[in-house]
């Protein structure tokens, strides 16, 4: 695999570090010629002391024959041209952005990132995990984050308390599939009576999320206005 | 019309005047609160510090369905992240992002962005006041592409809800 990462910070160079050691073949562009030099003395001659935004500079580190590109910097705007180059550009496969603004996941992922990775996000999630709040944790994306895999921790003003799955309205192509009662997991039925304390494991489309929540946590905005 | 206008630098703050000045709607930002020092005290407009790749700070600034919206910042990236997000987020009529890098300001044109190349400019300028034939046809380069996330955009992207 011949991997092109952008950005020489922490972690362009141990995910350059890593790659090296499986043996695939990997060339790491980070502009500061200081830093470049540093980790090029480190990790051997695989650095490039060049501006990976720069068409001319991506085309010099092989972009057209690379399987992915990944867009390491600490700036998003800057990681975003970069896979916009390599993917438009340079028809690389798979390019990987790292996000910093996880309200940029979305536009990324809309202008065609292949992969997106939010550090934010990610702690973020190992926080929410240990809070127990009013919303759905989200567990994991799958199909470059189409798909998500939620918990729903039911509360006692849950509107799905009482009721079944086959008696709530849930959104095609979502599909709750387990619940977590007193520690104890176990498959979700469509008669299956839910109960107060319950942890539904459900996974559906991103966009599907809100129509989840409302059914199985209730509808906040109703509940405040009222 | 509303314009939107990021980058307060010396052209961003010359539009805004301008265009404030002949009756349209301006909102300018920039990240530095000096920059707006280069507006004139008459500007009527709104000036607002924030990151302009930022798409609460936009939404907050009521960057919301601008008709004409400028990325004119010093750095090519944020123009292009700034107009991305104006294009895709914010329901923005006309975007023009100012792109410095030739070679960018033509694939981003490729993509769907109006660009505006400050170093074709100069050189073509330079060239014809020394009696040389320009070597770039127009100052922006027209969007020729298609925006790869415009056309589902508008199913799914309720712009018409304001903040209220």
């Amino acid at each position: 695999m011949f991997v092109i990462v952008v950005g020489g910070g922490k972690v362009g160079y141990y995910l350059t570090k890593e790659l090296l050691d499986s043996s695939h073949e990997v060339v790491l562009l980070e502009k500061d010629r200081g830093r470049a030099s540093q980790i090029a003395d480190e990790i051997g001659s695989v650095v490039i002391a060049r501006d990976g935004c720069e068409g001319k500079n991506l085309a010099e580190a092989g972009c057209n024959r690379a399987d992915i590109v990944a867009a390491v910097t600490g700036d998003d705007e800057d990681n975003l041209v970069i896979c916009q180059m390599a993917k438009h550009h340079f028809s690389v496969p798979r390019t990987i952005a790292r996000v910093n603004n996880p309200k940029n996941e979305e536009l990324f992922r809309h202008l065609g990132v292949d992969e997106i990775i939010s550090p934010t996000r990610m702690i973020l999630g190992a926080v929410e995990q240990d809070i127990p709040i009013h919303e759905l944790l989200h567990l994991a994306a799958f199909e470059g984050g189409e798909l998500e895999l939620i918990e729903a921790n039911l509360l006692g003003d849950s509107p799905a308390v009482g009721r079944a799955p086959r008696d709530l309205d849930i959104p095609p192509g979502c599909s709750l599939f387990a619940v977590i009662r007193d520690g104890v997991a176990m498959p979700l039925r469509p008669d299956t009576t839910l109960q107060e304390g319950d942890k539904v494991i459900a996974i559906g489309p991103t966009e599907c999320q809100d129509v989840l929540h409302a059914q199985l946590i209730g509808d906040d905005e109703v509940a405040v206005g009222i | 019309m509303k314009s939107v206008i990021i980058g307060c630098g010396r052209v961003g703050a010359t539009l805004a005047q301008n265009l404030e000045a002949e009756g349209h709607q301006v909102v300018i930002i920039d990240v530095v609160t000096a920059a707006f020092e280069r507006l004139p005290s008459s500007f009527k407009g709104t000036a607002i510090r924030g990151d302009g790749t930022d798409e609460d700070t936009l939404r907050r600034a009521g960057a919301e369905d601008a008709d004409l919206f400028l990325a004119l910042t010093e750095g090519d990236n944020r123009n292009v992240m700034a107009a991305q997000l104006a294009a895709e987020a914010l329901g923005a009529r006309r975007i023009v992002a100012k792109i410095n890098d030739p070679v960018r300001a033509e694939a981003y044109a490729d993509l769907g962005i109006a660009t505006l190349c400050r170093t074709n400019l100069m050189v073509d300028v330079v060239r014809e006041y020394l009696g040389l034939a320009a070597l770039h046809e127009q100052a922006v380069i027209e969007a020729t592409g298609h925006h790869p996330g415009g056309e589902h955009h508008a199913e799914t992207e309720p712009a018409a809800v304001g903040e209220g």
